[in-house]
């Protein structure tokens, strides 16, 4: 037998990680300060990988220039249109399947054979189909975002409380209201969680297209900085797409923030 | 403002869910204005027998009918309220109930009059602007049963609206709701297994036998259910009654749940 003869020691330490927001610019202002003192110190290199300031002046005079907005406009309109078109496919697909059971297990069927291809391998069939300019790689955009928003609004439908249906209906509310008022808000935290996904895949597919046809574009640009061994340039276009990843995952997190805020 | 003078009938409802018959020649009268209470053992029908009269639910047998004049100012028949309330947590107190009027033809004004009206029936009126997770439960039972009185149902189904408080807000909330159906002049029909809840609020009280659910006992308590108060001899007398009804059915319908 053992005797106790002590306070009550604390145990609920632990499993609670918070967000410092200000830890993660200091993280990566100081990763950059690591990499400019390791270039102008001599740890390393800069054949191979530039260092900060130089991409900075590389960007800089892109930026003076013209070029890069000239090829940034080129992508951030593609993005837009292919992302959106796409987005709006998929919701509506979604939500057909969602409610109705004509659709559903056709839909889910050809959801389900044609999501697991990865879209990039459709680059070139696209290409026979809508020619090497903006329309096959607006279809590869858009196809690449409009599975993963079927499924997560689907996903999101189902997961809507049936109790809350019922309520609606005992109240003898039209459908269209209870599609709009009850289904679509409740199946909206899912939506969301979709774009995150549809975004990056969005930003993914882009690049890859402009490398395989473009003149124009960042991911053109990128190519192109690489096959001139203009390691300066390529980076550069490196660092504006993970500016834009950045940006877009801000603006979802505000988006998030002002449409649940009842969470 | 005169209230809706509905009568609801039930005749010969069965129901069962693919083999499992549910209930069985079920007759029910719930006369205008007055509350019906249903008891009886746990799975013996009662929510299915709600669900059939709300028309959420279709019966395998049977019809239920409405029979009398609605006011004027009633904007849905037959309106339940439920165990959970089924609150939209994305939107605000005084948004949930408006949900119900939106597709009325109710001019805005008088909209927004009715919504804060039943929010000061309820007491609710200082939290219209809140979501519902911040309500402790008995506010938001309140608020679920403000959302039903906001439409003037003629008829009030209940499911155990009070199964999921404490017992003390279930005495307080009880004595608010006597007073609320009473005030509303609704014909109500309220689902409990709080033998006191039964004796509380009911006109009649329906007593089912377990599953499958038949109608075992009718009682009357023809005294108005304001100012009553559940430990009257005469009510808590009335209790006694009940349970020796139900005891043996309820104990039966635990054993049978413990074997499957
Ligand atoms: N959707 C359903 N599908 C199949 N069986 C069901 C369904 N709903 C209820 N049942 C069964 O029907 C019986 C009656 O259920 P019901 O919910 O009506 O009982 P109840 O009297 O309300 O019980 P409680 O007092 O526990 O709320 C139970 O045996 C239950 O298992
Ligand atoms: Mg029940």
């Amino acid at each position: 037998m053992s005797r106790l003869d002590g306070p009550v020691a604390f145990r609920a330490r632990g499993f609670a990680a918070r967000d410092i927001p200000a830890a993660s610019v200091a993280t990566l202002v100081g990763l950059v300060l690591l990499w400019q003192a390791a270039a102008s110190l001599g740890w390393m290199s800069t054949t191979f990988l530039s260092d900060p300031a130089a991409i900075g002046r590389g960007l800089w005079q892109l930026a003076r220039s013209g070029e890069l907005w000239a090829n940034l406009s080129v992508s951030l309109q593609r993005l837009a249109i292919g992302w959106t078109v796409g987005t709006m496919a998929g919701l509506a697909v979604g939500l057909a399947i969602g409610l109705f059971t004509v659709a559903r297990s056709p839909g889910m069927a050809v959801v389900a054979a044609l999501f697991p291809i990865p879209k990039i391998a459709l680059v070139p069939l696209f290409i026979i189909w809508f020619g090497i300019g903006e329309g096959s790689k607006l279809v590869t955009l858009g196809f690449g975002v409009f599975f993963p928003t079927i499924i997560n609004t689907v996903a999101g439908i189902d997961g809507v409380p049936r109790a809350l249906i019922r309520m609606g209906q005992a109240f003898n509310l039209p459908w269209r209201s209870i599609v709009l008022k009850i289904v679509l808000p409740g199946a909206l935290p899912s939506i969301l969680a979709g774009f995150r996904i549809t975004t990056s895949t969005a930003i993914i597919l882009l690049v890859a297209a402009e490398m395989i046809g473009a003149e124009k574009g960042i991911g053109a640009f990128v190519l192109q900085a690489g096959n001139l061994y203009d390691i300066d340039n390529l980076l550069a276009g490196l660092v504006v797409l993970s500016l834009l990843g950045l940006a877009v995952s801000w603006g979802l997190g505000r988006l998030e923030r002002a449409l649940l805020a009842w969470r | 403002m005169t209230a809706s003078a509905i009568r609801l009938t039930a005749r010969g409802i069965g129901h069962a869910y693919r083999d499992l018959v549910v209930l069985e020649g079920i007759d029910l009268d719930a006369a205008p204005g007055e509350v019906t209470v249903l008891v009886g053992p746990s799975g013996c029908g009662k929510s299915t027998l709600l669900g059939i009269l709300g028309g959420l639910l279709a019966p395998t047998q049977g019809e239920v009918r409405l029979d009398g004049e609605l006011a004027p100012d009633c904007l849905n028949s037959v309106t339940t309220v439920f165990q959970d309330a089924s609150l939209l947590p994305w939107r605000s107190v005084a948004k949930n109930v408006s949900l119900v009027l939106e597709d009325s033809p109710l001019p805005r004004a008088e909209r927004a009059a009715r919504v804060a009206e039943v929010l000061a029936q309820t007491g609710l009126a200082d939290f219209a602007g809140a979501w519902p997770r911040q309500l402790s439960g008995g506010m938001r039972q309140r608020l679920g049963i403000a959302r039903a009185l906001a439409v003037r149902p003629a008829v009030l189904l209940m499911d155990e609206p009070l199964s999921a408080l404490d017992a003390q807000s279930r005495a307080l909330l009880l004595d608010d709701f006597a007073a609320l159906i009473a005030g509303a002049g609704v014909t109500c029909v309220y689902v409990t297994h709080h033998l006191a809840e039964a004796v509380r609020l009911g006109h009649t009280i329906v007593v089912l036998s377990r599953r499958p659910g038949r109608i075992r006992a009718v009682l009357r308590i023809d005294r108005p259910i304001e100012g009553r108060h559940a430990e009257e001899p005469a009510l808590v007398a009335m209790q006694a009654r009940l349970w020796a009804l139900i005891r043996d059915d309820a104990a039966r319908a635990e054993r049978e749940i413990a074997d499957v």
